[in-house]
């Protein structure tokens, strides 16, 4: 049931109870399905928005293009689960167009995420090159807006 | 000094204020108030649409439209009361593009009455119906629905209401405060009353597209009401568009002719931005008042089980975004339950008399909040009743 999915995609905190009146179905049940989401792999996780931009944390974000040659026997998962397995990589995507991966790794500067690139993606064996780009500003991520805090500034009229 | 009271018109004067008003004026100032008081969506309106209005100003679209309305809306609206509801309006002289859904109820009221007219409303409901029959001369007869009809309009009641000073009968439905909905199976009896009478019929049916469970039957679409029906309507609920201020009606081409000198003289046109925003939200706005209503319908679950969760009665509402607990077996006027539930545990409803004195005994929360919003309201109210034993 995809309205369970997106009810929880965008607020993980909602509890089974508050999901059951949304849903018009019994708690049990919806714990259930949550568990079975669980099980089976659909959801893998739950995660908190942060703005670290408002914390003190010392950080850079980019995202890394890397072109690659694909082997013959083991196509690009054999490339991707190299670069995945590093803990620094938050995200990784095969991607179309003018290159083939697409990386977005968080360090503590610069330069750290330089030589990661260096010393870690661009001497694995199928990497052709490598181009990093880092990221400035984060204006919007995962439908959250940065920067932002809605108030409610609707009148109660008549 | 002048004496203003021997100056300002009589009629104005005798109008009492808005009973909301009075109650919400209290809130002001007050802090950490959890408010469950707003009669408009929470949502913005819908990007796109915004983006219409910017590009029509950044294009200089700053004059005035013809005093009906851009024919470019009005044929938008046609189609859309067509593939929405089986109606049919012809844009070039059956539909008045108005400043909100007010200005609609108004002009429609103030062309047809003669003073002395009689207007029989249904209550609970919006306040402005009585105040504007009375500026017009006429003189509002109240009928008082009930919580065991669901607070539908009967044909037994309306039939009591009319004597031969009768005018018109205003169909607030969906409604605003109760959530109360007339299907088509309710509407066929009232229209049997009124089929061979010249009582005619003012459907504001503002909340058309936020009906839970099945689709809006207006009244026009019941065999013969057509030619008596004037449709009140607008953008404001539907889209999200409360304060760009449009609204309209559809009436049959005479009716129309004559509402539309009261709209030329008073108002001259709707505001040219907001009109081309509108044609925006009516062509592609379809999928954006989908998920609005999903969301509605989810809180309105939310809130209706919860409520009941708490040991408060509460009537299930099919449409608008408010439920209207029955609040009676606390033993306090509505007023004193409202005041109180504020004092103690800061949370704002607003008393049912607010909608006329039936609303006794009830009051209004609307659920154009977030679901933690309200969570945090049923928190308190859950407090507080528990304190009253």
């Amino acid at each position: 049931m995809s309205e369970l999915l997106k009810l929880l995609e965008n607020d993980a905190r909602l509890s089974p109870k508050a999901l059951a009146l949304m849903l018009e179905k019994e708690e049990g049940d919806i714990k259930k399905m949550i568990e079975n989401y669980e099980k089976e792999g659909v959801i893998l996780g739950y995660h908190t928005e942060i703005d670290w931009d408002k914390t003190n944390r010392e950080y850079v974000c980019a995202m890394i293009e890397i072109k690659i040659t694909p082997q013959r026997d083991r196509g690009y998962d054999h490339v991707a689960q190299k670069i995945y397995n590093y803990p620094e990589v938050e995200s990784l995507y095969l991607m179309s167009g003018g290159f083939d991966l697409a990386v977005f790794i968080k360090g503590k500067t610069m330069r750290e995420v330089a030589l990661f690139v260096a010393e870690r993606l661009a001497t694995i064996e199928d990497v052709i090159s490598t181009s990093t780009h880092f990221v400035l500003r984060k204006y919007k991520d995962n439908n959250i807006i940065y920067g932002s805090m809605p108030t409610d500034e609707r009148e109660n009229c008549i | 000094m002048l004496d203003y009271s021997n100056i300002l018109s009589q009629t104005i004067q005798d109008i009492k204020p808005s009973g909301i008003r009075k109650f919400f004026d209290m809130l002001d100032g007050m802090k950490d108030v959890v408010a469950l008081t707003v009669g408009q969506p929470d949502f913005v309106t819908p990007w796109h649409i915004r983006v219409a209005a910017i590009e029509s100003l950044e294009n200089g679209k700053t004059y005035y439209t013809s005093n009906s309305g851009t024919l470019e809306l009005r044929s938008e609206i046609s189609a859309y009361m067509n593939r929405r509801f089986s109606l049919n309006y012809d844009p070039k002289n059956e539909i008045i593009v108005t400043v909100g859904g007010s200005e609609a109820i108004d002009i429609s009221i103030r062309a047809l009455l003669n003073p002395g007219d009689e207007v029989i409303i249904p209550q609970p409901a919006f306040v402005c119906y009585g105040p504007i029959v009375e500026l017009a001369g006429g003189t509002p007869v109240y009928i008082d629905t009930k919580e065991e009809n669901k607070f539908k309009l009967t044909a037994d009641e309306l039939k009591e209401a009319i004597t031969p000073k009768t005018k018109l009968l205003i169909l607030p439905y969906p409604n605003n405060p109760t959530g109360a909905i007339m299907t088509k199976e309710d509407l066929e009896p009232i229209a049997e009353v009124l089929r061979d009478t010249n009582i005619m019929i003012l459907s504001d049916e503002i909340y058309c597209d936020l009906t839970y469970g099945m689709n809006h039957t207006s009244i026009a679409n019941i065999d013969g009401m057509w030619e008596r029906t004037i449709i009140a309507s607008g953008f404001s609920k539907t889209y999200a568009m409360t304060g760009w201020r449009l609204g309209y009606t559809l009436a049959p081409a005479e009716i129309t002719k004559q509402m539309l000198k009261i709209h030329q003289y008073a108002i001259m046109c709707a505001p040219t931005t907001s009109q081309f925003a509108a044609v925006e939200a009516m062509r592609n706005g379809d999928e954006d008042v989908e998920m609005m209503r999903s969301e509605y319908n989810r809180r309105r679950r939310y809130i209706v089980s919860g409520l009941r969760s708490i040991g408060i009665d509460c009537f299930e509402p099919e449409g608008a975004f408010y439920v209207w607990p029955n609040i009676s077996k606390f033993g306090m006027s509505s007023e004193e339950f409202c005041e109180r539930l504020l004092a103690e545990e800061k949370v704002a409803i607003v008393p049912g008399t607010a909608f006329g004195d039936c609303g006794e005994g009830f009051a209004r929360i609307s659920y154009a909040y977030s679901v933690e919003h309200i969570a945090k309201a049923i928190d308190r109210i859950e407090k507080f009743v528990s304190k009253l034993g």
